[in-house]
């Protein structure tokens, strides 16, 4: 196995480790989001019809809202002296890059499917195309998780702070929030999403590429 | 490791952020198998000087080369697994068992796992490899990363505070870590407030004021 690639796979899998024993993300970041999905028809009414279609955008938003509080955690989650014990074991920048997006998309993933469930019990959204809505939601984790990573080693470069992410992240999310909500309006007419796909997949390849290429300034800067 | 090369070569060594100059005019050479004890008052510049031996912060004037390397022009990655550092503040991750954290350390260094079990027996945390950092005193805390140096062969040990909060059997871990750099032909920086313990292992001491090696 490359250097990178296992210094990658050990950063994902420390960091879904300590998420794993602070459950911040199952525990808090997931019930707030379906708490979002609940509060929703309180303000709108519970019109059936009405929930059904606006559900799939409603989901949507908050994946992206909530999401960005799932990439957050990586900007305050490492101390200085943890930063730079890291680095003297040799980490290589595009490593801890590539590890912490490799976890924050995860974690976006089981966050997506977790609000997903409670998403289609609340608002009677149709499942067409599983396979397409797969890649849609797949797509969306990458993409933001990458984003947020992105976001969080700007911050942990000293250029910011936690509280910006939000600032960083949500604006610059748009193109995946609306390939991800054309795709599924798209799946339920039955017309084609592929343009929607490409633009997302060009999204998240730009942004790995932006990852990447900053990752080395952004940990040398400190 | 070319026996005539010093460890650590620094002419001139400036340290600047924004208006405020932390370390001026530093010049410094540690040879091989020389350890240098560094004193200093609190805000002196101890830690930002260890930060730079260590690679972490670039130095903004002079000539700095660490085991032969301008740390000035050149990245940084390839040397930095050569080179050691404890700080005074633990670095685990709290959630990580002790295990957890020194594994984590092993599998970026490509470091045998087996290492990791022999590094904790070695500084005697065998029988509390699982539990978490965060749930372990300070001083088991320091242990661990001792654990973690001994797992690697380091050519430049940066030790802040090399006695603070460990027992008398963890003083002499510590010891011993330095004198096996030693003998291997690395170097050890000994940063402390306790002058006659770290007089004892260096072969010179230097004093930082105000950014200025005296």
């Amino acid at each position: 196995m490359s250097g990178i690639r296992r210094q990658a796979l050990a950063v994902a899998r420390r960091d879904l480790a300590r998420e794993r024993r602070r459950g911040e993300v199952l525990w808090v970041t997931v019930p707030f989001g379906i708490i979002a999905l609940l509060l929703v028809p309180l303000a709108i009414g519970t019109d059936q019809a009405t929930l059904h279609r606006v559900g799939p955008g409603l989901y949507w938003v908050v994946v992206l809202l909530f999401g960005v509080l799932v990439g957050v955690r990586g900007a305050a989650d490492e101390t200085g002296p943890q930063r730079d014990a890291a680095a003297l074991l040799g980490l290589d920048p595009v490593a801890v890059f590539a590890g912490r997006a490799l976890a924050t998309s995860s974690l976006l993933v089981v966050f997506e499917l977790v609000v997903g469930v409670a998403a289609i019990a609340l608002y009677d959204i149709d499942l067409i195309g599983v396979g397409w809505l797969a890649l849609v939601v797949l797509l969306v984790a990458i993409g933001l998780g990458t984003l947020a990573t992105i976001a969080s080693s700007i911050v942990a470069s000293g250029a910011g702070t936690a509280a910006l992410v939000p600032l960083l992240v949500a604006p610059l999310a748009i193109p995946l929030l609306l390939g991800a909500t054309q795709s599924l309006d798209g799946l339920r007419q039955g017309t084609s999403i592929l343009s929607w796909i490409l633009l997302m997949i060009v999204v998240v390849l730009v942004l790995g590429i932006v990852g990447v290429v900053s990752s080395g300034p952004l940990q040398e800067s400190r | 490791m070319t026996p005539s090369v010093p460890i650590v070569e620094f002419r001139g060594v400036g340290l600047r952020v924004g208006t405020t100059t932390i370390l001026r005019s530093v010049d410094l050479v540690v040879d091989p198998g020389q350890a240098i004890g560094l004193f200093g008052a609190n805000g002196a510049g101890k830690t930002t000087l260890l930060r730079v031996l260590g690679t972490l912060s670039r130095p903004t004037e002079g000539l700095a080369r660490v085991l032969g390397v301008d740390l000035t022009t050149t990245d940084r990655y390839d040397l930095r697994p050569r080179i050691g550092l404890v700080g005074h503040t633990p670095a685990l991750y709290p959630e990580l068992t002790l295990r957890e954290n020194l594994a984590f350390a092993a599998e970026v260094m490509d470091v045998a796992r087996s290492r990791v079990d022999e590094a904790l027996a070695m500084v005697g945390l065998a029988g509390a490899a699982e539990r978490p950092a965060g749930a372990c005193s300070h001083g088991m805390q320091r242990r661990a990363e001792f654990a973690r140096e001994l797992m690697v062969e380091r050519d430049l040990l940066l030790l802040d505070e090399p006695h603070s909060a460990l027992d008398r059997d963890a003083v002499d871990l510590v010891e011993g870590l330095v004198a096996r750099t030693l003998d291997r032909g690395g170097a050890a920086v000994l940063v402390s407030h306790d002058r006659d313990r770290v007089a004892k292992m260096a072969d010179r001491c230097v004093e930082l004021e105000a950014g200025v090696l005296r």
